[in-house]
């Protein structure tokens, strides 16, 4: 099978959907120019930076029976937008009775490691899994992130896609025909036997290479990809503990109320499976610091396969 | 431009509507029938009813938190407002909006809004698909001298101009946010004097004249269906009641102020207006007029206070659209 990569897959899914769709429309602060010679300037316009005028926009052309797609670009953006994310595009479906439906796409990309400081280091996404009314996916490679943009484009609602900066060069297969991958269906990296590793975006690949080395050591290792926050398979996840009775979550974002202590919560409050644990469940997040600049400094923050390995082999002999 | 004595009547007939639904509201509010709080409009009827009368059905607009008079002037249904009001199940927003909330797509109406400057962007974006659709539809923001001091606002008129959206932002400059003067929150005397830097005319009207809120908002409409961009409208007016009906509802704004605005009560501008001219509008045809639009309010009650109020098995509805 051909192989592309992460960010030309992403592109492939909107060139498909708006050629699919006359409704859908593309604003950025930069048109990307593989669209602008598709579907020209009045579909795809470059905009003022003004990300809280188009997240706004997007709600009132979804409203009007538009399927507007907005690229913040950085996630850091979103957060001048905050408003119309938080007051209005998350509530507006449910505080109008449901009278119309507002289907939008928001981009952005999200995590660290490329030396770029705090500001741009972030992957912030349980701010918006703490608010009601939007969905979010969070590919870890090529074919997730077309098959799930595709979703997205299609959904009803308003959908933030956060996409790893680190993986946005990544190769993987696609393949030539058309598909689409639903929300609120995980995908099983890899099979094991003796713990899970739930596992977000990059660190699913770091999870892997960890389940490598774990395999050489004798211990079997299963890595659950979410692919979508909201909804979360929820389902799959405790089966996949309920099996092999350990869970590790691994997350690019600082352990605070972050999707990793909600995947944890999942599994601990469910009766049947907390009965499964033969340990507890052991998270491997970023620190909570703002992200450093300095290598030194940024390459202690972030987790890894090693971090991973680590604490798989903490739960592993805990009794 | 000339209204027929047709249409001044119905204009007349939707700003009292607007009034005796609300001094309906804020009774029954203040009784506890309606809950959280009401923004009254009464006193800036002649801008909400001056701009729609100026729209087809199918342009939009959006609102603000003081909206149950835009909503009206757009053709909303009083009976689906009230039962709103009352938290029920056939309210516009089944019960999960209340009077910051209402919104009815249908008419064009893209809703209330409890965040100042909320909406401004959102309704450029109605405006930007009114662009794209090529039908020729325009698009209306309603808001405040508040709103205008805002980042949205600013944003959005920049927007709307490089983009010559067919937009018209109508600033109701009521000199006042709740008890703040806009006096010494703005920067400029008349907020249409921001027009000047987005490059696209700025009027000031008097906002309670709803003739020359009319004749400003033809012609603002004019020019943004012939693809000649927005245009931004500053109506001076003034409310005459606090800023919510909230008995403990501080208003710090001079008497002698309350009283000067009072005389210049647009209902009774135009009243006078269509009486000065024989025929136009007899004593007894306003009083019958009035008559009727308190039956309507009346039977927007009965209506509400006849429907159940929302299933506690139905609050999960609607987070997703299907």
């Amino acid at each position: 099978m051909r192989q592309i990569s992460y960010a030309a897959a992403g592109m492939e899914a909107f060139i498909e959907e708006m050629e699919r769709d006359p409704t859908t429309f593309h604003l950025s602060t930069d048109a990307p120019p593989p669209l602008v010679e598709r579907f020209g300037t009045s579909r795809v316009r470059g905009t003022p930076i003004a990300e809280g005028a188009l997240t706004g926009m997007a709600i009132g052309a979804a409203g009007s029976g538009f399927r507007p797609i907005i690229d913040w670009r950085m996630v850091t953006f979103s957060f001048v937008a905050m408003d119309q994310v938080v007051n209005q595009a998350s509530k507006i479906h449910y505080m109008f009775g449901g009278q119309t439906k507002f289907p939008i796409l928001y981009r952005c990309t999200v995590g660290g490691g490329l030396r770029m400081a705090a500001q741009h280091s972030q992957s912030p996404y349980s701010m918006f899994m703490n608010l009601a009314g939007l969905k979010m996916i969070l590919p870890s490679t090529p074919y997730d992130t077309k098959g799930l943009l595709k979703t997205a484009i299609r959904d009803n609602n308003p959908v933030i896609s956060f996409e790893s900066t680190r993986l946005l060069t990544m190769m993987g297969e696609v393949p030539e025909e058309e598909y689409t991958i639903p929300f609120g269906v995980a995908d099983i990296k890899r099979e094991g036997k003796d713990v899970t590793i739930v596992a977000l975006a990059w660190l699913v690949h770091e999870a892997l290479a960890a389940a490598e080395t774990l395999e050489a050591e004798g211990i079997s290792v299963e890595v659950v990809d979410p692919r979508t926050l909201v909804p979360m398979d929820t389902e799959t996840i405790r089966a996949s503990v309920r099996k092999t009775g350990r869970l590790v979550v691994a997350d690019e974002a600082g352990p605070t109320c972050g999707a990793s202590a909600e995947i944890a919560t999942l599994v601990t409050e469910d009766s049947a499976t907390f009965k499964c644990l033969k340990a507890s469940v052991r998270r491997v997040c970023a620190l909570q610091v703002p992200i450093p600049y300095s290598p030194t400094l940024e390459d202690v923050v972030f987790p890894n396969r090693e971090k991973i390995a680590a604490a798989v082999r903490v739960v592993m002999t805990e009794a | 431009m000339e209204i027929s004595s047709e249409k001044q009547r119905d204009m007349l007939r939707l700003m009292q509507t607007i009034r005796r639904f609300e001094e309906r509201a804020s009774t029954d509010y203040v009784a506890g029938d309606i809950y959280g709080t009401v923004h009254c409009y009464i006193g800036e009827e002649a801008v909400a009813v001056g701009v729609c009368s100026a729209l087809n059905r199918d342009d939009q607009i959006i609102s603000t938190h003081r909206g149950h008079g835009h909503c009206i002037a757009k053709g909303a249904d009083l009976n689906r407002m009230m039962a709103e009001l009352y938290g029920r199940e056939t309210g516009y927003c089944k019960g999960k909006g209340g009077s910051m909330h209402i919104a009815d797509f249908d008419i064009g109406m893209l809703g209330a809004n409890g965040i100042v400057a909320g909406g401004i962007s959102i309704i450029t974006g109605a405006g930007l698909a009114a662009q794209i659709e090529g039908k020729g539809r325009v698009a209306v923001s309603f808001f405040g001298d508040g709103a205008s001091c805002a980042g949205p606002f600013h944003e959005s008129l920049n927007i709307a101009a490089a983009w010559k959206l067919p937009m018209v932002y109508v600033c109701e400059n009521n000199l006042w946010a709740v008890n703040t003067a806009a006096s010494t929150t703005l920067a400029v005397q008349d907020v249409a004097a921001r027009a000047a830097g987005y490059g696209i005319p700025g009027i000031v009207v008097d906002g309670n004249d709803i003739f020359a809120v009319h004749a400003a908002t033809t012609e603002a409409v004019t020019r943004a269906r012939a693809g000649d961009g927005p245009t931004l409208i500053e109506c001076k007016t003034y409310r005459h009641r606090r800023h919510t009906e909230r008995p403990s509802q501080p208003d710090v704004r001079p008497q002698a102020e309350i009283d000067a605005w009072m005389k210049k009560d647009p209902i009774d501008r135009l009243v006078d207006h269509l009486q000065a001219q024989q025929g136009q509008l007899s004593v007894e045809e306003w009083q019958a007029m009035d008559a009727e639009i308190l039956q309507q309010v009346e039977d927007s009650v009965s209506f509400a206070k006849a429907s159940a109020f929302p299933s506690p098995d139905r609050v999960t509805d609607d987070v997703f659209a299907a």
